[in-house]
């Protein structure tokens, strides 16, 4: 009776309501463990410094994940490039708790994505819309997450994605069920993803917003647009009081409706990281992988 | 009947739902004013990362209320991390967070997801339920006035202890709905 995708999903929907945190080191992890993460992305480099840096960006040195693995009790995520089912099932090899399937390193399929059903560890993907959520979905991932713009503190890419989303699936519902038919061919994926979404007005998976959220008021935002959790990235080692900021961002999460007690969170945070605006950015990692 | 749902961090929506299919009122628990904003007759912990809870109770100045609430009698059934946070033990971990439970849990007591599993198996009380461990927690031993109600390979993965109840592994993940009826038919007794 066991079933690894229900298990999967299953390990997802305990990761609601919290927040994913990047991490580079062993004691950046147990900060974000002490401020209340629920699970830590075990990288390198973070997106702000990936997109600073430029070249080719990979899967992290597996020893560095272990460090991480050790040093903290929750859950550990680690990225790959899209497509790049080796990196996977290193991953898998090192007993990683979830891969995310990754826009922010560079892509090493620029058409096929992992066929994510051939692992038993869990998979977490990018989507900017409905159909890319199923199309993952479709592969095997999980657990969906926004693509938002990796690195840049800027959060109108997330929003942009998840208000897309919720509109998309909206839409679905409200469509005659004669409709779907062709409404699977416009979105590229199976009709019974969709019509899975028609009848439950949300994605089978678990969906969690990421991408430039920086703030607890980015992370009340995210979570009133309908996310159901938050990976924050670049934006906590990059500001001026991680420790202090994260906690913040995590107990927003949880009372997200509560304007005044986000107000007293967002005191005295510090500087927060510094960003940069959709404008002025060259590299667009959210269209990698659709 | 209504029933307060801690909901800070993790799965609590399935038990609602799952409270709901069985005709039981429902309310979420998400700060320090929730816990007395109204009458209740029972409290759910549910599953997700038991230090989040643990941390996100002790943040928002709630964790010596539930405390007191479990102490003086209130029905109260955790599942997963909600043992976890219940249990007077940890044999893994220093952190404690209720204590109000004879027991001695081991977090992530499969390892990581790999080891995550579904069976089914019989609980006392209930009848042979289906039962899903998602990089759950077992009890190494219960103690005092704690009972043990389901084993798994020879590991302890239900308890009860009074107006409490734990379990390692997920009933609201499933469709059957039996271990919940058992905790409803725990109030009022």
């Amino acid at each position: 009776m066991e079933n690894r995708w229900e298990l999967n999903k299953n390990l997802a929907q305990m990761l609601k309501g919290g927040v994913i945190m990047d991490v580079t080191t062993p004691e950046q992890a147990k900060i974000a463990e002490e401020a209340g993460a629920c699970a830590v992305m075990a990288l390198e480099r973070i997106p702000a410094d990936i997109r600073a840096a430029g070249g080719v960006s990979r899967m992290s040195d597996p020893k560095m994940i272990k460090g991480i693995q050790d040093a903290v009790s929750i859950h550990v995520m680690a990225k790959c490039r899209i497509g790049h089912f080796a990196e996977a099932q290193i991953l898998q090899a090192i007993e990683i708790d979830y891969i995310d399937e990754s826009e922010v390193l560079s892509p090493a399929d620029d058409v096929y994505h992992i066929d994510k059903t051939k692992f038993k560890v869990p998979f977490v993907c990018g989507a900017k819309d409905l159909g890319e959520a199923l199309r993952r979905i479709n592969e095997g991932a999980s657990m969906i997450r926004t693509k938002g713009e990796p690195g840049t503190g800027d959060v109108v890419q997330a929003v942009r994605h998840m208000r897309k989303m919720m509109s998309d699936i909206r839409r679905l519902t409200s469509c005659a069920e004669d409709e779907l038919f062709d409404e699977a061919k416009k979105l590229q994926v199976p009709y019974d993803l969709v019509l899975y979404v028609h009848e439950h007005g949300k994605l089978p998976v678990v969906n969690f917003a990421a991408g430039g959220v920086a703030t607890p008021a980015d992370a009340s935002l995210m979570m009133q647009l309908g996310a159901e959790g938050v990976f924050v990235g670049s934006g906590i080692f990059k500001s001026g009081n991680p420790a202090k900021r994260a906690r913040a961002i995590v107990q927003a999460v949880t009372n997200y409706t509560d304007a005044k007690l986000i107000a007293e969170l967002s005191e005295d945070l510090g500087e927060a990281m510094v960003g940069i605006n959709e404008q002025e950015i060259q590299l667009l990692m959210a269209e990698r992988g659709k | 009947m209504r029933i307060a749902v801690l909901c800070l961090q993790g799965a609590f929506i399935e038990h609602i739902r799952m409270l709901g299919k069985l005709g039981a009122e429902t309310f979420e628990i998400r700060q320090r004013r929730d816990l007395f904003s109204r009458s209740y007759d029972g409290l759910i912990i549910p599953g997700g990362e038991s230090t989040v809870m643990g941390k996100l109770l002790g943040d928002l100045g709630m964790t010596d209320d539930v405390r007191n609430m479990i102490k003086s009698g209130t029905p109260v059934f955790g599942t997963c991390a909600g043992l976890i946070l219940l249990a007077k033990e940890i044999e893994n971990d220093s952190r404690i967070c209720l204590g109000t439970m004879d027991i001695t849990a081991r977090r992530n007591a499969y390892g990581r997801q790999l080891g995550s599993f579904a069976c089914t198996a019989e609980m006392k009380g209930v009848g042979t339920v289906p039962m899903t461990f998602i990089r759950a927690p077992y009890i190494e031993r219960v103690y005092g006035g704690a009972e043990a109600l389901a084993t798994v390979d020879g590991h302890i993965v239900a308890a009860r202890q009074d107006n409490q109840l734990a379990t390692a592994f997920h009933p609201e993940l499933t469709d059957d709905t039996r271990v919940h009826e058992y905790f409803l038919g725990m109030i009022g007794k």
